[in-house]
């Protein structure tokens, strides 16, 4: 993996702490940092050069206050610059006065139109409308039985007919007015940009359905790329906004940025995951975070939200906060947290996560021994874990098949978690109804949360 | 026990349960929504009704008899889209301009600022001993370069007759990167060499995946193994295996389903199907990891995630005859050390060709 701009720059900084303010070496040698963290992003070299330009501005007229990181202050200009730029305009969805609302999918071979046809269909359908999809991609194979499959799942019927994709385009759109559905979403192939002859044929599609919108599906993976097949498209079928599919990977997704640079056009939906249900609207702040490698809070709690119990979760921070947590409640939260992936995974997503505790090679078997562990003690000892002296110390090693210091070093973990977490809890406590649940939280994850745009 | 995992993995822990118990109630975010659709929908009637229309649809399909040539294929894409190298050429001498260029041309190409910079580095030395001095020296002198670190002698698929039982292929791959199609392509060309092919449908996630492989089947020529959608894919595979070596055929090219290197249940069941195909008759002689060319720094990614759960033995570059350069995959073979072996140039069932180091490079710029 790549470092974080956060990695990236600690360096740099680590050689300016000394110093007063920052000299112009200083700012460029930064901005060297962040023109690399960029291009790793995948972000198109032409825009980059524009975000630094902008950076630098801005960066400049910085002075480096003593109280404050310069790192951290630099990272919060970019972020916000990155915000800016992902963000603005959003799109609205207006529907059409005389339905159906017509949405046309376009974008190159295995961008996933299809996958996105289906779930923006069932997005329509959880909007209280009554979508239909036209299969107009003939070219690849079974791409039309793939959207018939699809439909059939969410419960949308699935409109497609052999031979010309326009006149199966324009049928599909006399169907939707025949049976009276309000939106009508046509897939079509895959195709390249520079691919004149099948540009030729999707335009057509266009004039012949007359869309409302006009989506662009693009790959979060997409390199340097993006910005030609964005133009392209853009200049062919005047694109409404961006679809950014299998943004559930690993891919920094600087694409996002350099299309939404160059076309201008709103990103409206992300594709997160392979169920129907892995599309929501897009966020701007938290794609800024995800391009510089900051860590995404954000997901992570919706991660979270889907395999925690709510209830059990805030007992257990509340519990916590008490120093009432037991090696239980401990036990009970492993689980949890196994069910959300790989815990290097888990921690990529987390602000503030230095590079060396990145790279310290836990593996997930980690979990399984910390659990053998606990599995091996009583109830009581769970419950009291100072009780455990030498003889059980023995015996938990020899039930789980660890060695003494093993245990020793668990138990000795866990009772300082033990002491933070009330010590926080006391500044919660403190901090009351003014300082919000936050003041006890960890300052950059505090911060993170904090740059929501008001806070909900 | 190792000295650090073990805070870590409280501190992960800590800050997870505390992110998630105040998270919830400070944001108020609305609960999602329950799933729609589960991993293992059974198909449905619905799905059977467009046969019919795909067939039809394969017909269209005329097999070009040319080989593709990469320089003819690129061409259009080059001519659109090309000439950050032309602007080094028209200054006379180089300048810190022409180095900004070069660099920008590499990166345009999906190098990776890493591998671009490792590339310039000993070219900067050698315009300072003077042993370059024009801009045209420098952009041939980088063009070896490039051509020199491509020197895997490992480029022909693996297929040893001497073997008992079936040669297996697997093909490995995130979503839409081509893996299907190639299959049909490298179907196609495996049969005219006068080799008996079996398909083995193993992306049993996908909608219609099974569809689509069993239209490239019969264009091809070969026959194909199916299980039910949402299967299992292992099963499917060693199925395949099981027939084509009952019915002595000499190849099992196995499908299976596109996953994100990230998720790390589906690397888990692809290192499952990796093993178990080979329990039975056959032997698995190639892994072959799909990438599109319009991937950037992830593609790195993906393929030390993919080798390292199935020992890929070869990438297959697919879409090089859009605007993308594929140059992501010259950091993969230089720095993973996986051979390049093929590159996909078209749709129809012949544009699949060997890989060319020269007309690669010659391609990025």
């Amino acid at each position: 993996m790549f470092d974080s701009l956060g990695d990236r720059l600690g360096g740099v900084f680590k050689r300016l702490r000394a110093k007063g303010r920052l000299t112009e070496a200083d700012v460029n040698e930064m901005l060297g940092e962040i023109r690399t963290a960029l291009l790793e992003a995948d972000v198109n070299i032409g825009v980059v050069r524009n975000v630094v330009e902008r950076i630098r501005v801005q960066a400049i007229g910085t002075k480096v206050a003593e109280a404050l990181d310069p790192g951290q202050q630099i990272i919060k200009i970019v972020n916000a610059e990155l915000v800016a730029m992902l963000g603005g305009e959003t799109l609205k969805i207006a529907y059409a006065s005389q339905p159906p609302t017509v949405v046309l999918m376009a974008g190159l071979q295995g961008s996933g139109k299809t996958t996105s046809a289906a779930k923006l269909a069932a997005w329509f359908k959880a909007q209280g409308r009554n979508p239909m999809l036209v299969g107009a991609d003939l070219q690849r194979p079974a791409a039309v039985e793939q959207l018939k499959v699809l439909g059939a799942q969410i419960n949308v019927p699935v409109f497609s007919a052999p031979g010309d994709p326009v006149a199966t385009a324009a049928a599909g759109l006399a169907e939707a007015k025949r049976i009276g559905r309000d939106v009508l979403i046509v897939d079509t192939a895959g195709r390249l940009a520079i691919d004149a002859e099948m540009m030729q044929q999707v335009s057509d599609i266009s004039a012949a359905v007359k869309p409302d919108y006009t989506f662009l599906v693009v790959d979060a993976m997409t390199g340097q790329d993006a910005v030609t097949v964005a133009k392209a498209f853009d200049e062919t079928l005047s694109i409404s906004a961006v679809i950014l599919s299998k943004l559930d990977g690993d891919a920094r997704g600087g694409a996002a940025l350099s299309v939404k640079e160059v076309i201008g056009k709103p990103i409206a939906f992300a594709a997160t995951g392979e169920k129907m249900d892995a599309f929501e609207q897009f966020h701007p702040d938290r794609m800024a975070s995800r391009i510089l490698g900051m860590g995404d809070v954000l997901t992570l709690i919706e991660q979270a939200e889907k395999v925690f119990e709510k209830e059990q979760a805030e007992a257990a921070a509340a519990k916590m906060f008490e120093g009432e947590f037991t090696l239980d409640d401990f036990l009970d939260q492993l689980q949890q947290i196994k069910k959300m992936g790989s815990l290097t995974n888990v921690m990529g997503m987390l602000p503030g996560v230095t590079k060396e505790m990145k790279n310290a090679q836990i593996s997930d078997d980690m979990l399984t021994v910390t659990e053998a562990i606990i599995r091996s003690m009583t109830t009581e000892e769970r419950r009291k874990p100072e009780i455990i002296n030498g003889s059980r110390r023995t015996r938990i090693a020899k039930g789980s098949g660890t060695q003494v210091s093993d245990v020793n070093k668990l138990v000795k973990q866990f009772s300082e978690m033990q002491k933070m977490m009330k010590r926080m809890g006391g500044m919660a406590g403190k901090g009351g109804k003014k300082g919000g649940p936050m003041a006890g939280i960890p300052a950059d994850l505090a911060a993170a949360l904090g740059s929501r745009p008001g806070s909900r | 026990m190792n000295n650090i995992s073990l805070p870590i993995i409280f501190l992960v822990l800590a800050v997870v349960v505390l992110v998630f118990g105040f998270g919830v109630v400070w944001l108020n975010r609305r609960k999602p929504a329950a799933p729609v659709v589960q991993r293992a929908t059974p198909i449905t009637k619905a799905a059977v009704v467009e046969e019919v229309i795909v067939e039809e649809a394969a017909v269209e399909v005329a097999v070009v008899v040319e080989k593709a040539s990469v320089r003819d294929r690129l061409s259009k894409a080059r001519s659109a889209f090309g000439g950050a190298v032309t602007s080094v050429l028209t200054r006379s001498e180089i300048s810190d301009t022409t180095w900004d260029e070069l660099e920008e041309a590499l990166l345009r190409a999906d190098v990776g600022v890493r591998v671009a910079q490792e590339l310039m580095q000993p070219l900067r030395a050698r315009v300072k001993s003077k042993e370059i001095v024009s801009p045209q020296q420098l952009i041939d002198a980088l063009r070896q370069d490039m051509s020199a670190h491509l020197v895997s002698t490992d480029r022909e698929l693996r297929f040893d007759a001497t073997i008992e039982g079936p040669n297996i292929w697997l093909m490995v791959g995130v979503n839409g990167a081509g893996k299907t199609t190639s299959i049909g392509k490298i179907s196609a060309q495996q049969t005219a060499l006068g080799r008996t092919v079996m398909m083995a449908a193993g992306d049993t996630f996908r909608a219609a995946a099974g569809e689509q492989l069993a239209t490239w089947a019969e264009r091809s020529g070969a026959e194909i193994i199916r299980g039910a959608e949402g299967g299992d894919p292992s099963s499917v595979i060693f199925d395949a295996v099981q027939a084509a070596n009952a019915r002595n055929i000499d190849l099992v090219l196995a499908d299976t389903a596109g996953r994100l290197q990230s998720n790390t249940n589906l690397m888990e069941e692809l290192r499952k199907v990796r093993r178990v195909a080979e329990k039975g008759a056959g032997t698995v002689t190639e892994v072959l990891l799909v990438i599109d060319a319009t991937t950037g720094q992830n593609g790195l990614s993906q393929a030390r995630v993919f080798a390292e759960a199935t020992q890929v033995t070869g990438i297959v570059l697919t879409k090089l005859d859009g605007s993308a350069k594929g140059g992501i995959v010259f950091a993969i073979e230089t720095e993973l050390g996986i051979p390049i072996k093929l590159v996909g140039l078209g749709e129809t069932i012949t544009d699949l060709v060997a890989f060319n180091p020269i007309e690669f490079v010659d391609a990025l710029f």
